[in-house]
């Protein structure tokens, strides 16, 4: 559905390179996590894609239409959500609901039963304006403006940005079912919890990929055994940890510390620590995470 | 050990609706406190009373030992603030930031110069001293305002939301920076939507519609509710709330 | 057609519920015109004159007497001559002064004709009128009684003439003047605010990315602010008819016309400015900085164009409002008609056409 070449792309006349050698394709029915930090590249790519910028280089489509020539065609089969998308604030829900309906030459009732499941929530509120909205509510009525004219292929750049936790379960919850319909789904995230809900996912740093595999196969990749060291005092375990000469890499990890030896088999970092005084510290080997996956990669 | 922040029943209504209902709770001198809620729970407005910002509607606490109804000057000398969307002067430098936070505070220019240097020291900052804080890296910029409110030494630091949108490893050397601060005996508040991140913290507190709804250790949190994560834990108190912003 | 007028309603919806705009709309061109109104109708008492009296005769004698007795005026002194005039005006210290000519009453006499110099300092257009109207009729007064008391016709003749400003342009004026200021002000402004709002919202984006074409966004953007700026033509029409007694004199139609044609000329640059800016206060800056400052100083309503430097008189050619504001003098107070106007509507149509062509171009289908 969505297929990139070699995409780059600089800003300020080629001073400041934002995206670099990008490939990679999305499935139809998928959905495709881009995963990476604050200014990694991630809006430069959706922008491309849903032909609102120009790539340098390169080749891109969507839904088998090329982003420069068939922008037209695109335009009409895509739903897209920016980042710092906020809706109409001095326009009710309704109001904003009905306008891009009618923007894309539809209405709210021909498409409804796309909408429902998502809109039944907000619909109390109809007549409140969007300004006055929560950030979970803002959210849902986003989804709902780019859904509207039922598109194949849906954009969504940092939906949950600045969302609490309950309203993002929420959120993903409505993505998967709208992967059961059959649409096909690129959504970026800064949170590395998000990335075991796509189906594949491309971590993504400073305008590069770093790897792009299933949730599973990433963290099957880890190279090395990872382990959690629990126990003492946090700070000083930390900094003891990250002396010891057998330590690869060390970093706290709620309330443990998730750590890599450059051996494997590392039998006397427990009497290392009784010797530094620490009380009562257990490790054990642990599955990495995602975001285990994406540190071990940047430090790279 | 005296508690640096202790609120009893603390309450702030607007009009009918009562944002923050008899909050009772205590800080302890170099703890890690979370600070949790939904969007529109209160966790804003709490803040704002504990800062002196807000006047409470009812209720007592007090701050370093300073009343927040009367002593509010006293306050602001004796905490930091950073929250992600305002901290530093995007067109002064580094160091014209540090000096500027350092004097609004009222410290001697020496003190300043030495605060100064110190600060690049720890932040190996010491190559960037001269640049634009807009050309930092995001992550680097949050290193910096934090490190910027502890410049006059406070007692307690409140971050609001300080990590949103850096990467993993910058994330967690910005923790670094604040296990490193209360273990000089700095107390540290934090409102954080990353659920991991309330798992470093000494103690967490949860807020559905203006009520604490859980406060304690993530590790005992955990066992109470019966499940492996506080995201879990979370999830289970703040879906029964009621409200929204 | 559907999707446009959805998009019209919109547009209205977002300026009805945004009181500080509408504020801004409606109370500007308000503002203006009571200002000027208040302005223009204060009674004007107390002027300090000068007389020059060369005859020294009983009639000039009566008559001054008559000048100096009413409440209007305030006789300093008796010059001896003319020369020190010039001096007494540059200094501001009189108004106006009254010149007796040597031989006034062997004139009247002799001839049963006489004239007086009337002098006045029309820097101040409005006051000059009032002034010579008050000692014009003061005279004339004198002329009555004294064709009575002769029993014969007696005439005085008041010789006006006005200093600095003989063309007594001024007060009604302002009304022209205000409208373009007005005009150009609400129109650049509210249409740039208006897209980088969009763009600041991310609303843009969403817009780019649907069918609705690019152009029907402009066309729904300029329409609600064209006819909201048609409403404040009316506004201030009404509003100049009441309070400064200034009717159109000729026609409305080619009034509205020529007043659409500069409306949709200024949306055009409001189109323009909104191109280069990210935010809604730079949008702001560049329409107050750009806009104000040209069409306050080179419009020709508060500084003759006439006297200014060749460089400023060619500039002035540019601002559109330069010739609207030649179109509404003629049509508004002097009632020509469109032959007298018809060169400047022609100027007006080609700045249009040129503006939005340029505006429509470079109005981007991508973000930069």
């Amino acid at each position: 559905m969505i297929t990139l070449n070699n995409i780059k792309k600089t800003y300020n006349k080629g001073t400041v390179s934002a995206v670099q050698n990008i490939n990679f394709s999305v499935n139809k029915g998928e959905i495709f996590g881009l995963i990476g930090p604050d200014g990694a590249g991630k809006t430069t790519l959706f922008r491309i894609l849903t032909t609102l910028l120009l790539a340098d280089e390169g080749t891109a489509t969507v839904n088998g239409f090329d982003v420069v020539k068939d922008y037209g065609k695109i335009r009409d089969c895509v739903g897209y959500m920016p980042g710092k998308f906020s809706l109409y604030q001095d326009l009710t829900i309704e109001e904003n609901l009905n306008f891009f309906a009618t923007v894309f030459g539809t209405t709210i009732r021909e498409n409804y039963h796309l909408i429902k499941d998502i809109y039944v929530q907000i619909e109390p509120f109809k007549n409140r304006r969007a300004g006055k909205l929560s950030g979970g509510m803002k959210q849902k009525l986003a989804l709902c403006c780019a859904l509207i004219h039922k598109p194949v292929v849906l954009f969504l750049d940092e939906p949950t940005t600045g969302v609490d936790v309950v309203s993002r379960k929420e959120f993903w919850e409505m993505l998967k079912r709208l992967k059961a319909q059959g649409i096909t789904i690129l959504v970026s995230t800064a949170y590395m919890d998000e990335a075991k809900l796509c189906d594949r996912i491309a971590l993504i740093q400073k305008g590069k990929i770093l790897s792009i595999e299933t949730p599973e196969k990433i963290v099957e990749s880890f190279p090395v055994k990872l382990f959690a060291i629990r126990g003492g005092k946090a700070y000083k375990l930390l900094e003891d940890m990250r002396a010891f000469n057998g330590t690869d890499s060390c970093f706290a990890f709620g309330d443990a510390l998730h750590v890599t030896f450059k051996n494997d088999e590392n039998n006397t970092v427990l009497q290392y620590l009784d010797s530094k005084g620490h009380i009562g510290v257990s490790i054990e080997t642990i599955t990495p995470t995602v975001e285990d996956c994406f540190i071990r990669l940047l430090k790279k | 050990m005296r508690p640096v922040i202790k609120t009893d029943k603390l309450t702030k209504r607007f009009g009918a609706f009562v944002a923050a209902n008899e909050l009772t709770f205590e800080v302890e001198k170099g703890e890690i406190f979370g600070f949790l809620g939904a969007n529109g729970a209160g966790k804003t407005t709490a803040m704002r009373m504990l800062c002196g910002l807000l006047m409470p509607s009812s209720g007592k606490a007090t701050i370093a030992g300073f009343d927040v109804y009367t002593q509010t000057d006293q306050i602001k000398r004796r905490i930091g603030y950073m929250s992600q969307k305002f901290s530093l002067y995007d067109d002064l430098t580094v160091t014209e930031n540090i000096r500027f936070y350092g004097g609004i505070y009222g410290m001697e220019i020496k003190e300043i110069k030495a605060k100064t240097l110190e600060l690049l020291a720890e932040l190996q900052l010491e190559k960037e001293a001269k640049t634009l804080v807009r050309d930092l890296p995001l992550g680097w910029k949050q290193k910096l305002a934090f490190s910027v409110s502890l410049v006059h030494s406070p007692d307690i630091v409140f971050l609001d939301e300080p990590t949103g949108g850096v990467d993993p490893v910058t994330r967690r050397q910005f923790w670094d920076l604040i296990y490193h601060a209360a273990d000089k005996g700095v107390t540290v508040f934090v409102t954080t939507h990353y659920m991991d991140e309330a798992e470093y913290c000494n103690r967490v507190s949860i807020m559905v519609d203006g009520v604490i709804a859980a406060l304690d250790s993530p590790a005992k949190l955990k066992k109470k509710y019966g499940y492996d994560n506080i995201e879990d834990v979370f999830y289970e108190l703040a879906r029964k709330a009621k409200r929204s912003e | 057609m559907k999707q446009l007028l959805v998009f019209i309603r919109k547009e209205f919806l977002q300026v009805f519920r945004d009181r500080k705009t509408l504020l801004m709309l409606f109370g500007l061109p308000i503002a203006q015109i009571v200002l000027f109104g208040f302005a223009l109708s204060t009674e004007i008492k107390d002027s300090k004159i000068v007389v020059v009296d060369y005859a020294k005769d009983e009639t000039s004698t009566q008559i001054i007497t008559k000048i100096a007795g009413s409440r209007y005026f305030d006789v300093q002194q008796s010059l001896q001559s003319t020369a020190q005039l010039e001096a007494a005006f540059k200094k501001g210290i009189i108004k106006m002064a009254v010149v007796f000519p040597a031989n006034f009453s062997k004139d009247l006499l002799h001839t049963n004709h006489a004239t007086i110099q009337i002098i006045a300092d029309a820097s101040d257009p409005n006051t000059a009128t009032t002034i010579t109207n008050y000692i014009t009729n003061i005279i004339n007064t004198y002329n009555v009684q004294l064709a009575n008391a002769a029993g014969q016709p007696l005439q005085i003749v008041p010789e006006v003439q006005m200093l600095y400003n003989p063309e007594l342009k001024g007060a009604p004026n302002f009304v022209p003047g205000v409208m373009a200021l007005v005009l150009m002000l609400v129109c650049t402004m509210m249409t740039s605010v208006t897209i980088v709002k969009e763009k600041e919202l991310g609303t843009m984006e969403i817009l780019l990315v649907s069918p609705f074409k690019p152009i029907y966004i402009i066309f729904s953007k300029l329409v609600p602010n064209l006819i909201i700026s048609i409403v404040n033509l009316f506004i201030i029409l009404i509003l100049s008819s009441v309070f400064l007694d200034l009717q159109v004199k000729g026609s409305l139609l080619l009034l509205v016309f020529a007043t659409t044609l500069f409306i949709v000329t200024s949306l055009s640059v409001g189109l323009l400015l909104s191109i280069g800016a990210k935010t809604q206060q730079a949008a702001m800056t560049s329409s107050l900085m750009g806009m104000m400052l040209p069409t306050m100083l080179l419009t020709g309503f508060l500084f003759p164009i006439e006297n200014m430097p060749w460089l400023l008189q060619v500039l002035a050619n540019l601002v559109p409002s330069r010739w609207f504001f030649i179109i509404v003098k003629r049509v508004m107070l002097e009632g020509l008609g469109f032959a007298a106007v018809w060169k400047e509507i022609l100027i007006l149509v080609a700045m249009c056409a040129f503006l939005l062509t340029i505006s429509l171009r470079s109005f981007k289908i991508r973000l930069q």
